[in-house]
């Protein structure tokens, strides 16, 4: 109602987008739209329809395999969980040695030289975060053979540049008052390091840690997938067996043991800040 | 003794933060930096210690050169130069007692800092500052948990602890209220008496430093336009730092004949000066 009045009187006029603005907008939209309906067009044509329709009988039939588990079977998976949960947590453990150094020569407030060493932190960031676990995992098995230490190593790889990335954002964003008054003091590098610096991020620290730990028990259950130990292992022959009652038994192991590392993160997490 | 002579700052985005800048100040002397925002106080008194490196002119504090100085000379320099800041600037995850020894990280080596292995008499002397500064009951307190008066006191513990030859106070009150800024600057000005300490407090409370301190500088636009004693600072005077201003004004029914007055500038004037 406003613009219509302003229209007319000499009252300086204010819209919050340009004309041309607004009509770019509406033309973006409108290829979003359109190639959105392509794409679902190019989908439909190449689905056979006929498994779909088919998918809720099949997927109620592997239901009534699978159920109720087969708890006998527990016995046999204690030890790929242990060794599971051991992937996790030594990997993450091994990539923190890596990835702390890694963040403070990616952090431009700390890295020896911007124009040199930290672009290379930062190749060795995106490389890591580039290829998923389960690819290292595929890499490693080839080089090193099957079993988990090839799991644990490509846990800690993947893991380094998820860390290392967090953990330089959190060095880049600390209050700078504190690193002047102990430069002030007359505190060597490595004083300002220890008593400027690494206070100010323990609590992301710690965080991105247990939250990197959780994001590895997840990822570390299916690294026998592809021959790299753990639980995934017994949960790729009980697919290949077809035994249901085995495969839903792991399925629900791995979920309450998620669980339990999503609220120990969280405990962890808490008790920090 | 500090001497400053023709001490020049440009930033790399051209603003002359100091234009040759000489200044005087005696052993025991306490002098106030005044001016208005970005004139060059805050940037005069990190170039004294070197946390902003300055362009040209030089710094002599007590005949050593600060200017011309590695990094370890000058480590050791700053071991003799206390500061203080605005925002406290204490390591706010550490306790009371961390950030009062950290005045001390100058004379530790590395790891004794790091594991807080701190000498016996560092520590007998912390423990006495804190109590002169009436915080003995805090030591164990997180920086964080004390108020802004308490914060404040710990870093005038901190930065005498140095056991300092000069002190750099930058607005040591203007995070603070009346009453504990009047507080802090007795506080301030006391103990720079008690150990014969010259100090120079950047300083925005105009009616504050004429109160406690023994010589006021006006800094205009990086040059100096006042220098003398508390009491020859009158309106004439304030006018040329500052600008224009109706000065005498100091209740509400006399500000309120120029009321294009910066409100700030008035009010903070108390009326019993």
């Amino acid at each position: 109602m406003m613009s219509s009045n302003a229209a007319t009187s000499d009252k300086p006029v204010w819209q919050h987008r340009t004309t041309g603005k607004q009509l770019a907008i509406w033309f973006a939209w409108l290829v979003f739209v359109a190639v959105f309906v392509a794409c679902w067009m190019f989908i439909s044509n190449r689905t056979e329809w006929y498994f779909v329709y088919d998918a809720p009988r099949i997927a109620a039939d592997i239901w009534g395999r699978a159920t109720p588990p087969r708890w006998p079977y527990l016995d046999k998976i204690w030890k790929p969980l242990w060794d599971t949960l051991n992937v996790a947590t030594i990997g993450t453990a091994l990539s923190l040695v890596f990835a702390v150094p890694i963040a403070f020569l990616a952090a431009r407030n700390t890295t020896p030289s911007a124009t040199l060493i930290r672009p290379i932190a930062l190749l060795f960031i995106v490389t890591s975060r580039s290829i998923n676990s389960l690819i290292w995992a595929l890499l490693l098995v080839a080089i090193i053979g099957p079993g988990i230490l090839a799991g644990t190593i490509a846990i800690a790889l993947r893991s380094i540049g998820f860390v290392a990335k967090l953990l330089y954002e959190a060095i880049e964003e600390i209050n700078l008052d504190q690193v002047e008054a102990i430069t002030a003091t007359g505190a060597s590098r490595w004083q300002i390091m220890s008593y400027g610096i690494v206070p100010q991020i323990m609590p992301a620290f710690a965080g991105i840690t247990v939250f990197r730990w959780d994001i590895n028990i997840r990822e570390s259950t299916v690294l026998g997938l592809v021959g790299a130990g753990g639980i995934g292992l017994q949960l790729q022959g009980s697919l290949n067996t077809l035994a249901w009652p085995q495969v839903s038994l792991i399925l629900l192991v791995i979920f309450i043991a998620v669980v339990i590392s999503e609220w120990i993160s969280a405990m962890v997490r808490r008790a920090i800040i | 003794m500090l001497k400053i002579t023709a001490l020049s700052k440009r930033y790399k985005t051209g603003d002359d933060a100091l234009k040759a800048v000489s200044l005087e100040v005696p052993d025991g002397q306490v002098l106030g930096l005044i001016g208005p925002s970005g004139a060059g106080k805050s940037t005069l008194i990190r170039c004294v210690n070197r946390l902003v490196e300055p362009t040209s002119g030089s710094i002599d504090l007590n005949g050593a050169q600060l200017q011309k100085m590695g990094s370890r000379k000058l480590r050791k320099s700053r071991r003799k130069i206390g500061m203080i800041f605005q925002e406290y600037a204490l390591v706010e995850r550490l306790s009371v007692m961390e950030n009062v020894l950290s005045g001390r990280l100058g004379y530790v080596g590395f790891w004794k800092s790091l594991f807080r292995k701190f000498p016996q008499s560092d520590i007998d002397e912390a423990f006495r500052l804190l109590e002169r500064v009436g915080l003995d009951h805090m030591v164990n307190k997180r920086a964080d948990e004390l108020s802004g008066g308490q914060r404040q006191r710990v870093g005038i513990a901190r930065a005498l602890i140095q056991n300092p030859e000069l002190l750099l106070v930058d607005e040591p009150t203007a995070s603070l209220d009346p009453k504990t800024s009047r507080q802090i600057m007795r506080l301030i000005c006391e103990l720079c008496e008690e150990r014969g300490l010259s100090a120079i407090i950047n300083i925005h409370d105009v009616a504050l430093a004429k109160l406690f301190v023994q010589r006021i500088v006006g800094l205009q636009a990086g040059e100096v336009v006042f220098d003398g004693a508390p009491e020859s600072l009158d309106s004439s005077v304030l006018t040329q730092i500052y600008g224009e201003e109706d000065w005498e004004a100091t209740s509400k029914d006399k500000a309120s004949e120029n009321e294009e007055a910066d409100p700030d500038d008035v009010n903070v004037e108390p009326s019993n000066v």
